[in-house]
């Protein structure tokens, strides 16, 4: 059995049971690498329960900095009785299981392929610790402690997160720290430490965080200037709101009175929700929801309302798994379509592409301001896995100067100046007309409906009306093309052979997928969607490319859909690389799908 | 342009508000919907009630859901912003527009059909939020716009136009507002305009969800015999349990009623509510007299009117959520917006 050394080029894995406090033990585990300074990404596989089900925590450190998925294990820490088998088999040739030795190994637990490292992490922490409660914590302290022993880890880095992390309680630091010790201690006494899997303090996490992504998004609402949240509770976005909330709470009560400048309203579904969205943008607020999948499907007859009568209103879509309830802790990029023309008749809205979440706070921020200057629905589009899982980004940062956008108004002094006001004139020729808010000035009333209207915002019946509204939504979706944020092109070192298209999570997975291409002669161009409609740069590259793979983590090759529809690709021209299983989108499957096929177009 | 606009026409000797504006000014577009319609008495009621309060029309947001009833926004105060939504989702359009301006004047319009079926959820909702909207039910007994079938105010027993009978039971839209918490519930008759502006009055003024159920006849569906929302049927069984009328702040309160059996409710802003019980055993201020007594007459085939229940003390959406005075849309962005430096801050406990 051989070992390679890797040197933070690693995956740990830990499988436990939900609702046992293993997250704690993950994050410090986590951030003890982050703080070496070695480029870290969590990733969070479990289920939908609250106690007692089978949950991973997957650890991947890596000097270059890919924060993909990947089709390794090198160290598994093997807590769930109940899945061993599965453990056990999923550890890569050459490393790593720890399993809790306080009970006999299960005879089937074996491989030859493997080091297998038993601890009595249930024992120790029986034997030091109290309530029941206690010892199922400090088990899963401990085997941070064994791993600090076995991969190197920092102890000191460690002790001061605990400090930080319990400042308040430092009984909990002592007992955490006992914890860690015991592990630490029981590894360097019965096995050779380090192993050649092992952490090496390194200068590669300089002004970066850890964050979710749905607390990006949150905090890109606050400073967006958001003050109406309206949400009906669904996995996985309700984090967003409870950050939301948390972040107002922090900077918008004011410290003598106790007023909030904000209100988010739980609302009674997300049909209810929309409507408040509505309602408040109308009104003159900055509004929002945040959803998934399930929670677009109620809210579509108001999405084609605001598209029709030109509310702005930003919509949040956390996507998971679909078709119906799907796996809702699960992750997917299954909306698109369902976003892009959410509601009946002819109707489409702009989305907006986070790739991590850094992105999706400067894109919640921006959704605002194109929902304001284009008063339509904006989509952003983040998923499962950048939402909810903690990766590692540039500090986020904020222009001061920064004001918001808040398109055309005409406020009360316009108005009075004013002999007419028409509520849908096209005045500018960009397919946008200035809207009044109410309470301001009696000739800027106007009544909105969804039921047929002309220009000038009266009911109409007639067809050449009608149409002349349509049409000029369709000069506002010209205007949106070249408003929205633009793709971001990775050039080939060398002459591409062929294209790549994805978007969102799976850019992580791409782009170390073009590393490995690259190492095997195979070079393309990548062009990252950030934004639908699509820019002329998405017809251009399209254009350049004989063959351009769009890689998506949906069963039917949405965003392939989408872009056979609003561009002029050929269907031949596109060639799907899907993932769908639920896991967030490993970098091998772009790799070997895109070499398995170039190699079979070879042959053939 | 083929919106239909009515001709404002003024003329001296017109009658002034407070703010010296004439009634007309309270006005919107003509009505389309049936000649005889009850819910074109409820606009002309409401353009009554916001003239007589001298409301600016440019406070004021108007609200609907679909239906006939939900159209008639268009036909009051056309210096207001009108906002006809889509079917039985007026309450969370009006949540929203609250939420972010809450000096707005709110009057939601919908219809039995709009809030006792596919809007029962989001009426119950806004009733238990104690939205500050004046929430009107113009309630038929039919869905007047899809061509009359039984809506869910339609009482067992009574007769569709070409005579078949309905055999559900009727959702009470007082008695239900009522068991939500609702803190003003109401019920008048839009053939009734001395009860209807009154009551109309004395719910804008309410600082909460005021619902006032509005008996409004459909006649192009639901004015026959057999039916329990007809003129003539309404007509012969109505009680009016109490009568309302609202004193604003300014003025002094008149004693056109007879001591002993008036009551006289101070609310916020300093106007006065005086509520004068018809019916002697009848307490305003206690839920389960107002269910009994609603009960009791139900099962006497008679309709019950006028505010059934107050309790004006309750807190409102705002005072619970703990929002500023000053509305969300009037905060400068340097209100809430926390600045670079807040965030570089924020993300030192994020490494
Ligand atoms: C989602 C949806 N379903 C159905 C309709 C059709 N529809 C329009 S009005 C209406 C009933 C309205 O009844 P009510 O609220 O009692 O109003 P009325 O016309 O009686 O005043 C229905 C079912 C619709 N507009 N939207
Ligand atoms: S159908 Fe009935 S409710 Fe509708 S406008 Fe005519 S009378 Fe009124
Ligand atoms: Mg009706």
């Amino acid at each position: 059995m051989t070992s390679v050394q890797k040197i933070n080029d690693f995956v740990i894995k830990i499988a436990t049971v939900n609702g046992t406090g293993s997250a704690s033990a993950n994050s410090l585990l986590m951030k003890a690498l982050f703080r070496m300074g070695i480029p870290v990404t969590g990733k969070n596989l479990f289920p939908s329960n609250i106690q007692g089900l089978p949950t991973w925590y997957e650890i991947r450190a890596n000097h270059d900095g890919y924060n993909a998925r990947t089709g390794r294990v090198d160290m598994m820490v093997a807590m769930n009785a109940q899945t061993y088998l599965k453990d056990l088999a999923e550890v890569s040739p050459g490393g790593y299981l720890i399993y809790d030795s306080t009970w006999p190994r299960d005879k089937q637990l074996k491989r030859d392929d493997i080091h297998i490292i038993g601890i009595p992490l249930a024992k120790m922490a029986n034997e030091h610790f109290g309530a029941a409660r206690v010892r199922i914590l400090m088990k899963n302290i401990a085997y941070v402690g064994a791993l600090c022993a076995l991969m190197d880890i920092d102890r000191d880095v460690v002790r001061t997160l605990l400090e930080e992390t319990f400042a308040a309680k430092p009984k909990l630091i002592d007992s955490n720290l006992e914890a860690i010790n015991l592990g630490h201690d029981h590894a360097r006494e019965h096995f050779e430490c380090p192993l050649p899997i092992r952490a090496e303090a390194m200068d590669g996490t300089r002004d970066k965080i850890l964050i979710e992504g749905n607390a990006a998004a949150a905090l890109g609402c606050l400073y967006a200037g958001a003050t109406v949240g309206a949400w009906y509770p669904i996995t996985p976005s309700t984090s967003l709101m409870d950050a939301f909330e948390a972040y107002c709470r922090k900077f918008r009560v004011d410290p003598d009175s106790g007023e909030k400048r904000y209100c988010i309203v739980q609302a009674e579904d997300e049909l209810a929700a929309a409507g408040m969205v509505l309602g408040a943008s109308w009104a003159g607020a900055r509004a929002f929801t945040p959803t998934s999948g399930p929670g677009i499907s109620l809210m579509s007859e108001f999405i084609g309302f605001a598209y029709y009568t030109e509310i702005p209103a930003v919509f949040f879509d956390i996507q998971r798994v679909g078709p119906s309830t799907g796996m809702p802790t699960r992750t997917q990029q299954c909306d698109i379509m369902s976003a892009a023309y959410a509601s009946h008749g002819d109707t489409r809205h702009p989305l907006l592409l986070p790739a991590d979440p850094a992105e999706c706070f400067e894109l919640a921020a921006e959704a605002f301001d194109l929902a304001d200057q284009l008063q339509t629905p904006v989509f952003v589009l983040s998923d499962l896995d950048i939402g909810m899982n903690d990766w590692m980004v540039s500090k986020l940062e904020w222009e001061d100067t920064r004001q918001p956008e808040r398109g055309k108004i005409f406020d009360a002094e316009d108005l009075a100046n004013m002999e007419n006001y028409y509520r849908f004139l096209d005045i500018d020729g960009d397919g946008v007309a200035a809207r009044t808010l109410p309470g301001s000035h009696p000739r800027g009333a106007y009544f909105v409906r969804g039921s047929g209207h002309n220009q000038y915002g009266g009911y109409t019946e007639d067809g050449e009306e009608y149409q002349q509204v349509l049409d000029r939504l369709m000069v506002k979706w010209e205007t949106a093309r070249n408003k929205v944020p633009a793709p971001e092109l990775t050039a080939a070192e060398q002459r591409a052979d062929c294209g790549i298209i994805a978007f969102g999570s799976s850019h992580g997975a791409v782009t170390e997928a073009l590393d490995r291409l690259n190492e095997n002669g195979i070079h393309a161009d990548y062009l990252r969607l950030r934004a639908f409609p699509f820019s002329d740069a998405v017809q251009e590259f399209l254009d350049r490319h004989d063959r351009v793979f769009v890689v998506e983590q949906n069963r039917d090759a949405q965003m392939r859909s989408l872009l056979l529809l609003e561009t002029r690709a050929r269907r031949d021209q596109l060639i799907p690389v899907l993932h769908y299983n639920g896991m967030p989108i490993p970098s091998d499957i772009v790799f070997e799908s895109i070499r398995d096929h170039l190699r079979q177009e070879a042959v053939a | 342009m083929t919106y239909i606009a009515k001709p404002k026409v003024q003329w001296s000797g017109q009658r002034h508000n407070e703010l010296g504006l004439t009634i007309r000014d309270y006005e919107g577009g003509l009505s389309t919907l049936c000649a005889g319609c009850g819910h074109d008495s409820v606009t002309a009621a409401l353009v009554q009630a916001f003239w007589e309060l001298a409301i600016r029309p440019e406070q004021v947001i108007k609200l609907s859901g679909i239906g006939c009833s939900s159209k008639t926004p268009a036909y009051f105060l056309s210096g207001s912003h009108g906002f006809n939504s889509v079917h039985g989702r007026m309450p969370s359009v009006a949540t929203g527009a609250l939420a972010a301006n809450r000096d707005l004047i709110a009057v939601g319009i919908s219809g039995d059909g709009d809030s006792l079926s596919i809007g029962f959820g989001q009426f119950a909702h806004a009733v238990r939020r104690n939205l500050n909207v004046l929430y009107l039910i113009e309630n038929n007994g039919v869905y007047g716009l899809t061509k009359g079938q039984f809506s869910a105010s339609a009482d067992p027993g009574s007769k569709a136009k070409k005579g078949e009978e309905n055999r559900q039971q009727s959702i009470d839209p007082i008695a239900t507002a009522i068991t939500l918490g609702g803190s003003f519930a109401a019920r008048s008759f839009s053939g009734d305009k001395n009860q209807l502006v009154p009551l109309l009055k004395a719910g804008l003024t309410h600082p909460g969800c005021a619902v006032i159920d509005i008996i409004s006849p459909c006649v192009t569906f639901n004015d026959h015999d057999g039916s329990t929302k007809s003129y003539a049927y309404t007509r012969a069984h109505m009680e009016a349990a109490t009568f309302t009328d609202l004193v604003p702040p300014a003025k002094t309160i008149e004693t056109d009623y007879a001591e002993g059996d008036a009551t006289s409710i101070t609310l916020h802003d300093g106007s006065r509510l005086k509520l004068k019980k018809l019916d002697p055993e009848y307490d305003p201020g206690n839920r389960a007299v107002a269910l009994k007594f609603l009960e009791d007459h139900r099962v006497r085939g008679q309709i019950v009117t006028g505010l059934l229940y107050l309790d004006s003390d309750m807190p409102d959406f705002h005072a619970v959520s703990g929002t500023s005075k000053k509305p969300l849309t009037s905060m400068s962005h340097d209100e809430l917006n926390p600045g670079a430096d807040a965030l570089a801050k924020l993300q030192e406990s994020m490494r």
